[in-house]
């Protein structure tokens, strides 16, 4: 039996009293690949951000089990620590702190050890290359002033720098264009393969999804998971959208 | 916590050393020689002690009457009232003059008294003299005890004294020509304290197209209790010729006050260009009462770096004239209040040139209860044709309890002036912090990158080693700031 890496078990969660997840089960195991959708505002992010551990996100029932170990009182640097790492939806610009010293000290505190410069500048390089971002960002400050698509692109950067055994990726397709798509699709392949890591897509929309290998798929809606299945479900949904699903909870 | 954190920590801290400013740990600016000083005037103030005082430093005569003129302005002005109380300041009890022990100013270290030049050696004066700096004075209380300049810089013409010194050299009709001309004692009432009882700093020279590759330092520390330092540094920087003079200071706590009243004049002649970079790391004891003011020729170029930290009340707001047509000034400063302190800082500018122009841009930071206030004050005189001025100022408070204020006030007389104002305050966002514990960033260190990023255009203007030095100093400052 494959050791689960995620098990989420009853999880409520409210945003400022406001019940948001209503009780919601989902069991990752290493490796694998699953892909949660569901319309807006149906609690996508929510979950995203509970698992994390954002403390806006109030965990008021339930369980996460991370690695068989239970998560649900840690703060998120030690949650991203054990492992876990989240791609924002609108990751966070902070002025005067560039990427490559942001990335760098992200390894030291994950590891406890500072990289060395010149092994580090040539692993930041050739990523850089294979995700199309200009080496210059790497000297700008932390998503001041990119794109939507150059943002998603540093996520992605980070998430193969810090090589975290699961990723939690919120619409990291939103606001990309087509090549864009590729690029993170593919950089998202390359973490599946070569990292074995495994992976929870957040997503309303199937086209990031058309190169990935997936394992197994859910359909939120109202803060419950109304439907699972396989990879078949995403192509269910694309023809069908969410309405299907809105009825049967 | 876990383990390997604390390894980090370790490492950071050696790193540390030498920028201990939080009022728990400041073990190294702390180390108070409290058998340093071998003479010192009794605290107050009368023209008895200032005759003293002048007999004492064998000033000429136009000096002693200078300074018993400048003592009869100070008893006439009364102490501002429009900036942070200044009542702890008692004159009665600050001493005047103090004399360390074996005063002889040495150009080689181990010539300095051992405790002194201890003191110095953990401030990491001696070991930065020697990595890249042109040339250094080193102020202990009222006396420089060691001053020396590369001798290539010398073999330039470059003249780096202590300023007694060259009062009684052949540059002493240059001194009386500019000394407090562009601070009179008439400005206020420390301006004409010091006027009475300056002693120490130091008098540079760079002659006409003389380029100085490399920064000179004056080290400014204040060991002894109850006193006051009153250090006055002139620098002309002749045309064409160009300079980056660095000035540091700090000083051990006590329970009661200091007071700092330096003054520094500084004459950029035509072309010429002057940077002059501060890191003031005062105790939280400390009045730091400072006046400093430029005057620029045609085609100058002043450039002002100011890092506060220190002191538990600051009034410092360098002034600039921009007198030549196409001068420039720039002011980048950064001021940090913590818990009891009173910081206000500024900058002002007068145009009187034509096509002259500034940029002020500051950054200030309050927490634990600190107040921070920005007083900006640009003013475009009648002359000032087709002048520009911009302030930009923005504050980044840690707490609710913290205060930050901003004052700027403009005086335009020209129709044609291109004027620009922008402030802005804010907190650190929590969205940005739990982007970054995201990525395994601890609480703490995630509100210190936020913090040292905020203030990364100041350090980007400062020496690395001086950028380093501000980095450790705010992370000092933000350490233990969660819970």
């Amino acid at each position: 039996m494959s050791q689960n890496i995620l098990e989420v078990k009853d999880l409520h969660v409210s945003v400022q009293d406001k019940e948001i997840l209503k009780g919601v089960d989902l069991t990752i195991g290493s490796g694998e690949t699953h892909v949660l959708m569901g319309p807006n505002g149906a609690g996508k992010s929510t979950l995203g951000f509970a698992l994390m551990g954002n403390p806006r996100y109030e965990v008021t029932e339930g369980e996460i089990l991370f690695n068989g170990q239970n998560i649900e009182d840690e703060p998120a640097d030690k949650r991203a620590r054990a492992g876990m790492f989240m791609s924002f939806q609108n990751p966070v610009e902070v002025p005067g702190l560039s990427v490559s010293s942001f990335i760098r000290s992200a390894i030291e505190q994950r590891t406890g050890k500072r990289p060395l410069l010149f092994k580090f500048r040539k692993e930041l390089d050739s990523k850089m290359d294979a995700l199309h971002i200009e080496r210059s960002y790497a000297e700008r400050d932390l998503n001041v002033g990119f794109s939507g698509g150059e943002k998603k692109k540093a996520e992605i950067l980070q998430l193969h720098m810090l090589a975290p055994s699961l990723a939690i990726l919120d619409e990291t397709d939103s606001g990309l264009d087509v090549d864009a798509v590729r690029i993170v699709s593919e950089g998202i392949r390359a973490y599946q393969e070569e990292k074995k890591g495994s992976l929870l897509i957040i997503t309303h929309n199937a086209k990031i999804l058309e190169s990935l290998h997936v394992d197994h798929t859910y359909v939120i809606v109202d803060g419950k998971i109304a439907a699972e299945g396989g990879a078949d479900l995403i192509e269910q949904i694309g023809s069908e959208g969410f309405a299907a699903f809105e009825g049967s909870i | 916590m876990s383990e390997q954190t604390n390894d980090t920590n370790k490492n950071k801290m050696k790193n540390i050393e030498k920028t201990q400013v939080a009022d728990i740990d400041r073990s190294i600016y702390d180390i108070r020689n409290d058998g340093a000083d071998d003479y010192r005037f009794d605290a107050g103030l009368s023209a008895e002690i200032v005759e003293r005082l002048s007999r004492e430093k064998n000033d000429p005569d136009w000096m002693r009457e200078f300074r018993l003129r400048s003592l009869e302005i100070y008893n006439r002005l009364e102490v501002p009232d429009w900036g942070p109380d200044i009542s702890g300041l008692d004159m009665d009890h600050i001493a005047t003059y103090v004399r360390p022990k074996n005063n002889k100013m040495q150009n080689k270290w181990e010539d300095v008294p051992e405790e002194i030049r201890d003191t110095f050696t953990q401030l990491g004066i001696p070991q930065a003299e020697h990595k890249y700096l042109a040339g250094v004075g080193a102020q202990y209380d009222s006396e420089l005890v060691y001053h020396n300049v590369r001798k290539e810089v010398e073999g330039q013409g470059v003249v780096y004294m202590d300023f007694e010194g060259a009062l009684h050299s052949e540059y002493e009709p240059m001194i009386r020509e500019h000394f407090m001309h562009l601070v009179p004692p008439e400005d206020h009432k420390f301006a004409a304290l010091h006027g009475a009882v300056w002693s120490g700093g130091s008098f540079v020279y760079v002659p006409k197209g003389v380029s100085v590759e490399i920064p000179l330092q004056s080290y400014f520390r204040l060991n002894a209790k109850g006193a006051g330092q009153f250090e006055h540094t002139l620098i002309i920087v002749d045309e064409g010729a160009d300079l980056h003079f660095i000035e540091g200071c700090s000083a051990p706590r006590y329970n009661v006050a200091n007071l700092h009243a330096g003054c520094v004049e500084l004459f950029v002649r035509k072309n010429a260009r002057l940077r002059y970079s501060t890191i003031e790391n005062w105790s939280k004891n400390m009045y730091n009462l400072n006046t400093k003011r430029a005057i620029v020729e045609e085609g100058g170029k002043m450039e002002w770096v100011s890092g506060s930290f220190g002191s538990h009340v600051s009034y410092l707001y360098p002034m600039t004239i921009l007198k030549g047509a196409s001068s420039h000034m720039e002011f980048t400063g950064i001021t940090f209040a913590g818990n009891g302190q009173n910081l206000d800082t500024g900058a002002k500018v007068v145009h009187t040139g034509a096509d002259t122009s500034s940029y002020i841009n500051t950054k200030s930071i309050s927490k634990d209860g600190g107040v921070s206030t920005f007083r900006s004050s640009v003013v475009i005189g009648r002359e000032a044709k087709r002048s520009k001025a911009s302030v930009s100022c923005e504050s980044l408070m840690l707490d609710s309890i913290s205060r930050s204020d901003t004052i700027p006030a403009m005086e335009i007389y020209t129709s044609d002036a291109d004027v620009g104002h922008e402030a802005q305050i804010g907190r650190i966002s929590d969205e940005a912090v739990f982007y970054l514990m995201s990525r395994g960033i601890s609480e703490e260190e995630a509100r210190a990158m936020i913090v040292s990023g905020f203030a990364d255009n100041v350090s980007k203007e400062l020496p690395l080693e001086y950028a380093v030095e501000m980095n450790n100093l705010i992370r000092l400052e933000m350490k233990g700031s969660i819970g």
